[in-house]
């Protein structure tokens, strides 16, 4: 079974994330989370920087500091091409984690 | 790339957590100006920023966390770790680095020696097809059977051969003593050498057996004496006083074809009439020519030797009184074939043995100490386990703490190798022959020298690895120490030490009896008597005597140095015994006329003597009389015989006088005269040999030793002597020296047996007494508690240190005996090398038992006072 913690569905969220939107900082990408999803997903803020940090060592998202449109200095991330790939396998995995979960409430 | 960025973050952790810090500040800034536009007051937007954010401190650990699981920087903080602890307990850190020093240094020297002078061939491309060629196990050819064996053979694409020699060259002012190859036209073509200035010699610049005044210098020749001149090329310069020109100068590595002789120059070997010795390039039966050939890439060494054996077959058929049994062999090339080859690569291989038993001993010993190590830290360990870290976890630090110690030892012992074989690589053995170890370490051997240490390192940090999992941390943390029920069976621990001590027992018992047998081979008889001589070595022909000018000149040469002050008597001979020189012949019976080798009575030692040399020698005349001035060139053939050669011969010293003996297919026929004591002729260790002299005027030769007998310390009188000869003729190049220094050559084998079975015993013997100190004070501290109680019970001092010392001390009883019977075994080869060396001398054995007590004395000195200083009331109250 393909990998499915709620850590992969960070990944999966934020790698969705710098895809639709392109270059976005660490509080950009909570707040389009939020938004995208209707306010339903919550999460706690902070969380956020660990799963970027990992994914950057790991390649899938590169970053830079850039300045807000408030003149601010923030970290802004981007999808690598390795990074566009790590999406599609995530998104194809969470496919099979939403297809099994309702197989599984369907069965009675 | 993601790599390059984590091992970058390692160095710039700092820069990371500032970047993070900077990172949570923005967003907290960022959310709080959302609320204000939100609504919200700026107390409030920020408070309500901080709590979505969560805790940052959580947030920056989980960050880091990231980057630790990657493992990369785990292993960085692993290594720390391992220094820092290491640093806290010096004492076993220092044991550790020093044990594997120790023997990773003594295994890169003795690896680099093996390196050079057996495994890796001649440093020449596609050295693995060439060979020397041996005949009859003895590395020397003559010219005829040479010029014969070249052109009938199919199996080498070409054969050389080569002399080695000396010579006086005078580039203009004072002539100089020179080494060099007299080497046949196509020796640097077979070789497969080209010249860095200049050209070779080649088979096509010979013309039969007429002299070529070319040499070819060598490039350290070329160095030190023209200064690195690119001119010389072409220059003529005086060699024995003839002409010859310079045709080229050889590359800088490039030393010919032995291992351990750095000549001068090359000479072709058609000069060696003219300016060598008296090698005769048109005898057949004169072997003084060294064989080396290239075999054709398809033919093999077995298919060679049939077909060099064929040729041998028919030879002897032709010349059946020059060549009867002549039989050739295909050895390795480098070390005078085998004569060198065989003792060099047995001493350096049995070396090699004795360093990987060194290595053992060391694993053994860091073995112990790391197990000792782990069970000190049980508690600490326990703690650890109990608390959550996993085993793995910390057998991975335990590793890295090895790995540590492993690269430190490793490069202590590399860097101290290196000082050492470099000294090695300028030595100069021999006084008067210029010979070279070559054993400039190379990559190789520093590959196997890491290679080692970190193998070492690691098979020692696994020692412990059953102790660590056995480990159940309730017990340790409950009683303190780890609970680990000896098993009376020896474990692996025990068997180590048993290995290292009869290591350092066969060190012991091997390097006494080198030490023995030097000894009394210098007390030994050598027919002679080296005290109170002094030794002039000349070759008349360096300062150009040839014809009757030669003997003249030697007697002037006696006549001089007997008027010398001090100098008691004066006499000459051909070649000195034990000096490098010799030459053997076979005799015949008188009344023989089968001149074929096979049917010779003896084949003996030869040497042309002056009057007066047996007394300036010292060597006893037995029977008879000794040599005269009568004996001249006209008057008959006589000879003095030795012991062994009258008894050979004609039964008895006595019946010896008188009798005749055929000599050079009969066409010499000597009388008997005199009989002299039986000596060492051509090395210490070899059987009792026949030996003749013959008058100097009747076998005269150019090459002499002139011995001078002194009333007291010879070096009083040795510039005297000097002045004098160097009054008859300065242009004569003559060495000066006592027969002690002399004698150098001879004991050098010994001399370096002994001393590197010496060194590597100490060593051995260091890490006994570590193995055995550390065993012992381990068992010691373990039973503290239960000694403190046999003590208030009553115990006395005896039964304590039986109870703490007994298992180091029956372990050391063990490794003892059994390394003093294997010691036994292995001195038989040192009996090639060392004079009488054996094992069943009551000095080396006593010596090797006593040696082993002290070594055990020394290692459980400080346990044994530990033991015995216990106080039971103070042990039972505190917590051990």
């Amino acid at each position: 079974m393909a990998r499915n913690d709620l850590q992969g569905s960070l990944d999966l969220l934020v790698l969705k994330t710098l895809a639709q939107r392109g270059k976005l900082h660490g509080y950009g990408v909570v707040q389009h989370i939020q938004i995208a999803s209707d306010e339903l997903l919550q999460v706690e803020e902070g969380s956020i920087y660990p799963a970027l940090h990992r994914m950057e060592q790991s390649g899938w998202i590169g970053s830079e500091w850039a300045m807000t449109e408030t003149n601010r200095k923030a970290k802004y991330y981007r999808l690598t091409v390795a990074g566009r790939k790590q999406l599609k396998e995530a998104e194809e995995s969470f496919e099979l984690l939403v297809k099994g979960v309702r197989a599984m409430l369907r069965y009675a | 790339m993601g790599l390059f960025r984590r091992i970058g973050n390692l160095f710039h952790r700092s820069r990371l957590a500032s970047d993070m810090d900077a990172e949570l500040e923005a967003h907290i800034a960022l959310r709080t100006e959302d609320n204000i536009a939100g609504g919200m007051t700026p107390r409030e937007a920020r408070r309500d920023a901080l709590v979505r954010f969560g805790n940052p401190a959580v947030m920056k650990e989980r960050t880091a966390g990231a980057d630790m699981a990657l493992g990369i920087d785990g292993l960085w903080r692993d290594v720390r770790y391992a220094v820092r602890q290491l640093r806290r307990s010096p004492g076993f850190a220092l044991t550790a680095i020093v044990t594997l020093t120790v023997a990773i240094g003594a295994n890169a020297v003795v690896f680099s020696i093996l390196n050079a002078l057996v495994l890796k061939p001649l440093d020449l491309p596609g050295a693995r097809r060439l060979y020397m060629i041996e005949q009859r196990g003895f590395p020397m050819n003559s010219y005829p059977d040479y010029l014969d064996l070249r052109q009938r053979n199919h199996s080498f694409e070409d054969i050389a051969v080569y002399i080695i020699g000396e010579a006086a060259m005078n580039t203009g002012s004072n002539p100089s003593h020179v080494w060099m190859y007299q080497a046949s036209g196509n020796y640097f073509d077979v070789l497969g050498v080209q010249p860095y200035l200049g050209r070779f010699f080649h088979s096509s610049d010979e013309h039969g057996l007429d002299a070529v005044p070319y040499i070819v210098l060598s490039y350290d020749y070329w160095r030190t004496r023209f200064h690195s001149d690119a001119a010389v090329v072409g220059r003529t310069v005086e060699l024995n006083r003839h002409s010859y020109s310079i045709l080229g100068v050889a590359p800088p590595k490039f030393h010919g074809s032995e291992l351990m002789f750095v000549p001068d120059f090359w000479v072709p070997v058609v000069d060696t009439p003219l300016i060598a010795m008296d090698d005769d390039l048109k005898s057949r039966g004169d072997r003084s020519l060294e064989m080396i050939g290239r075999l054709k890439p398809q033919v093999t060494a077995a298919q060679a030797t049939g077909e060099l054996n064929a040729i041998a077959a028919a030879l002897q058929k032709t010349y059946p009184k020059d060549d009867d049994g002549l039989q050739f062999a295909l050895v390795q090339p480098g070390l005078m074939g085998n004569m060198l080859g065989g003792p060099i690569r047995a001493f350096v291989s049995g070396l090699m043995l004795l360093a990987g038993l060194i290595l053992l001993a060391a694993c053994a010993n860091l073995g112990s100490l790391f197990s000792a190590r782990a069970a000190d830290r049980a508690r600490e360990i326990a703690m650890r386990v109990a608390l959550g870290s996993t085993r793995a976890r910390i057998l991975r630090q335990i590793l890295t703490e090895a790995l540590v110690i492993a690269l430190f030892g490793g490069t202590a012992g590399i860097a101290a190798s290196s000082v050492l074989l470099r000294g090695l690589s300028v030595w100069q053995p021999m006084p008067n022959f210029p010979i070279r170890v070559q054993v400039n370490p190379d990559v190789g051997t520093y590959t196997v020298a890491v290679l080692l240490a970190l193998m070492s390192g690691l098979l020692c940090g696994l020692a412990p690895i059953r102790q660590i999992f056995g480990t159940a941390p309730w017990e340790v943390v409950k009683t303190g120490a780890a609970v680990t029920r000896r098993k009376r069976l020896p474990g692996l621990r025990d068997v180590l030490l048993i290995v290292q001590v009869a290591v350092c027992a066969v060190l012991m018992t091997s390097s006494l009896v080198a030490v023995r047998g030097l000894e009394r081979s210098m007390h030994s008889n050598f027919g002679f008597q080296p005290d109170r001589a002094l030794l002039v070595d000349t070759e008349l022909r360096m300062a150009g005597y040839e014809g009757d000018r030669v003997a003249a000149m030697q007697r002037r040469m006696l006549d001089t140095a007997a008027t010398v002050p001090g100098v008691q008597s004066a006499g000459l001979i051909s070649n000195i015994p034990l000096g490098l020189g010799f030459s053997e012949t076979a005799i015949f019976a008188d009344g023989a006329t089968d001149f074929r080798a096979s049917n010779a009575v003896a084949e003996p030692v030869q040497y042309s003597v002056s009057p007066g040399y047996f007394q300036s020698a010292g060597t006893t005349l037995l029977a008879g009389r000794d040599i005269t001035w009568h004996d001249g060139n006209n008057a008959p053939a006589v000879a003095v015989v030795n012991r062994t050669f009258a008894q050979k011969l004609f039964g008895s010293v006595d019946k010896a006088i008188g009798k005749h003996f055929l000599h050079d297919s009969g066409k010499q026929r000597f009388e008997v005269v005199g009989v002299v004591e039986d000596g060492k002729y051509i090395t210490l260790t070899e059987e009792t040999k026949p030996a003749f002299f013959q008058p100097l005027a009747q076998s005269p030769t150019s090459s002499t030793w002139l011995v001078a007998r002194t009333a007291g310390d010879p070096q009083n009188n040795a510039a005297a002597l000097r002045a004098a000869i160097h009054g008859l003729d300065d242009g004569l190049l003559f060495t000066l020296t006592t027969w002690h220094e002399s004698l150098n050559s001879a004991l050098f084998a010994a001399r370096a047996a002994a001393v590197s079975l010496g060194v590597l015993g100490l060593l051995g013997s260091v890490l006994a007494i570590t193995g055995i100190f550390g065993m012992a004070s381990y068992s010691v501290s373990k039973r503290f508690k239960e000694m403190g109680i046999r003590i208030a019970l009553g115990a006395d001092r005896i039964q304590v240190l039986r109870s703490a010392l007994g298992g180091a001390l029956r372990l050391l009883a063990i490794g003892s005996v059994a390394g003093l019977l294997l010691g036994m075994a292995a001195t038989r080869v040192l009996a090639f090398i060392v004079y009488q060396a054996t094992p069943l001398d009551p000095v080396v054995l006593a010596g090797t038992v006593m040696v082993m007590l002290l070594v055990g004395l020394v290692a459980t000195w400080a346990p044994a006072q530990r033991a015995l200083h216990i106080h039971p009331s103070r042990l039972l109250r505190e917590d051990w």
